[in-house]
């Protein structure tokens, strides 16, 4: 067993779909002769032809309309957009077409949005953002959030078998950083969280490419005598309430990460769950990390300014663990 | 407000003779005349049921346009896909949906097509080969075209089609879509039914464009011209549109012409339609013309009529009978069936 990238486990995953199911196919833009912006798609049009690896116009709501119209036909649809912030032009497509769909009159619609996201690349005002809290308050959408290369092959394999639109955020500054190993059939149920690291002192709830930094901290940390649990949530709808409480009643403690900016940023549902549920078992305040309430910027100096950093997170944990 | 002129020649817009009208079967005449009956019908209930206060919010007419509903809708094979819009009605009648699916919707029943989650004809079936719209106008063209799209994908010879208002058509989807369809050669059918009106906007506020039809060329996909209350030209011109579609040459923009005889929604008097307008196309009323050519062709007398009446009555009643007996919607189930299991 080789090693591969999150970047590769995505591109496993779907070819491993694809193979055992006639109906997923791969729509978006530069994804079949190019292999896609990030080369997820490489290698597709060669082994699975035109039209299930379907390049089209440049039309993200034509793409993920077309998605919709051909999942409500059976089809299992993984559309690309080639940066999340793109989906902005599809927005009305997924939170009017595809959310309210099987509320309304019962049709599925089986698809999946995958959307390359977050920073730390210098992508700047466009090609940076997190979109994710866009479409998790939206009833009738799931979001993922895989943030390991097991995660990253469990989660699109999930969503694609799953009968509802998925959106399925991979992060970019991850695709090549994250190696690892994987053996058999990998599925990661969605709405389920994973204790990426267990704690007694201080529970991080994150996911995304702040489990990644969150994990570095909590090895720090612990060098210093502070045991930090990260909750990796892998999913935000569903969410794995459940879990995050449980490690709040075994902590007390807690602070809530992401990359997202703060105001409005899922984090806030998460505080006020436990603030609803778990109040009574904290001896501090939740604490949020999260980006500065700013378009994400290009230069490093201010992207560095502007994202939450393992400095950050830090802090924010210290602060908690001595309140 | 003045209408100022900006016709395309008369001659542009198909329509057709008595001598077309001898080229058609008298069953299938017939039946196109019987289901735009059964529309207005319908759509008459539909309004006397809000006067009594028996349903609530819009309802939408589509009263002057039930032969372009019926009349494209009859151009297609039961197991090719709709994506009627809120004023197809006789669309959704000719494709199979029963007029108490409709009523339950407009009534919010428990047992309705959308539990009461949604009202009017706003739902599908794809029982019926129906796929329901949303309120956001053109959005149903990129979905039909990935409707399409299975078909192809699948190599099944069925064709996709939906319609789009005057209005409807200045939003990006309808390009985006219909750009998406000419580069796929997708078995799909767009009837763009100008109306005059998009709620209370004229035609010269919408476009600059002399019409409707000419956009297609942008997408280099073919286009036609049709006179949208001569139901018979409908169905034709809709008829060589399918087979296209059908046999692979991809996709074709239809323009229709014809009028909204009622506001936007009940609530709209249509004050700012000139009557003259109103006066013009009462005239040209897709019933009473068709009606009209049928007895000048020996196939409909008023024996026959009135059996066509009596019977629609009879449907409309025992219909509108079994959706007033459904029970409300439950809000114990509010929150269920937001995703699929």
């Amino acid at each position: 067993m080789s090693e591969i990238t999150y970047l590769e486990a995505i591109r496993e995953g779907m070819r491993e779909e694809m193979l055992r199911d006639g109906n997923v196919f791969c729509i978006g833009e530069d994804i079949g002769t190019y292999g896609g912006a990030f080369r997820v798609t490489a290698g597709f049009l060669q082994e699975f032809g035109r039209p299930r690896i379907l390049d089209t116009p440049l039309s993200e709501s034509a793409i993920l309309g077309a998605s919709v119209g051909a999942a409500i036909m059976g089809l299992r649809p993984v559309a690309e957009m080639q940066f999340a912030d793109f989906v902005a032009n599809g927005f009305n497509m997924l939170v009017n077409f595809a959310a309210k769909a099987h509320y309304r009159w019962g049709a599925k619609v089986p698809m999946v949005v995958r959307l390359p996201s977050g920073g730390g690349t210098r992508g700047g005002p466009f090609h940076a953002t997190n979109p994710e809290a866009w479409f998790a308050r939206v009833p009738g959408l799931k979001v993922v959030v895989p943030a390991t290369v097991r995660d990253a092959k469990g989660l699109i394999k999930s969503a694609i078998r799953d009968d509802n639109p998925v959106l399925y955020f991979e992060h970019k500054y991850l695709y090549r950083r994250l190696k690892d190993t994987l053996e058999g059939e990998v599925l990661t149920p969605i709405g389920k969280a994973r204790v990426a690291r267990e704690g007694l002192h201080v529970s991080l709830v994150t996911y995304g490419s702040m489990v990644y930094h969150g994990m570095n901290v909590a090895e720090e940390l612990a060098r210093e005598g502070v045991e930090v649990e990260v909750i990796d949530l892998r999913s935000l709808v569903p969410l794995d309430e459940e879990a995050i409480l449980e490690s709040v009643r075994k902590t007390s403690r807690v602070v809530v990460c992401h990359e997202d900016t703060k105001t409005g940023g899922f984090g806030g549902e998460i505080a006020a769950r436990i603030a609803e549920k778990a109040f009574e078992h904290l001896d501090a305040p939740v604490r949020r990390v999260a980006a500065k309430d700013t378009p994400v910027p290009h230069a490093p100096q201010l992207e560095d300014a502007f994202a939450p950093q393992p400095a950050d997170i830090k802090r924010a944990i210290l602060e908690t663990v001595a309140y | 407000m003045p209408r100022t002129s900006r016709k395309s020649s008369e001659a542009e817009f198909r329509s057709t003779t008595q001598e077309d009208l001898k080229r058609h079967d008298a069953g299938l005449l017939l039946g196109l005349y019987r289901d735009m009956v059964r529309t207005r019908a319908l759509d008459n209930r539909i309004e006397a049921l809000y006067k009594q206060g028996k349903l609530v919010a819009g309802c939408y007419s589509s009263r002057g346009q039930e032969g372009l509903s019926v009349g494209s809708t009859a151009a297609l094979r039961k197991d090719d896909v709709i994506g009627p819009m809120i004023r197809n009605l006789g669309s959704m009648l000719r494709h199979g949906i029963p007029m108490t699916m409709v009523l339950r919707n407009y009534l919010g029943r428990a047992n309705g097509p959308t539990k009461g989650r949604d009202g009017s004809s706003h739902f599908g079936s794809l029982e019926h080969n129906v796929i329901a719209p949303i309120s956001m106008l053109a959005s149903l063209i990129p979905v039909m075209c990935g409707v399409a799209l299975s078909f192809q994908m699948r190599k099944e010879d069925r064709v996709a089609l939906t319609w789009i208002g005057d209005g409807g058509s200045n939003v990006g989807d309808f390009h985006e879509g219909l750009n998406f369809a000419g580069v796929l050669k997708l078995p799909f059918v767009l009837i763009l039914e100008n109306n005059q009106y998009a709620y209370s906007t004229p035609i010269e506020y919408q476009t600059a464009a002399k019409d409707f039809a000419c956009r297609a060329q942008g997408y280099g996909i073919p286009s036609a011209k049709v006179e949208g209350n001569d139901t018979l030209a409908v169905y034709e011109v809709t008829r060589e549109a399918v087979e296209r579609a059908r046999g692979g040459a991809g996709p074709t923009l239809i323009e229709a012409r014809t009028m909204r005889m009622r506001g936007h929604a009940i609530h709209d008097d249509a004050k700012y339609v000139p009557q003259e307008m109103f006066d013009e196309w009462e005239k040209k009323d897709p019933i009473a013309t068709f009606a009209e050519r049928l007895r000048k062709a020996k196939i409909l007398d008023d024996k026959v009529a009135k059996r066509i009446d009596v019977e629609v009555k009879e449907e409309l009643e025992q219909q509108t009978e079994d959706a007033l007996a459904q029970p409300p919607a439950d809000p114990a189930h509010e929150i269920d069936e937001v995703y699929a299991p």
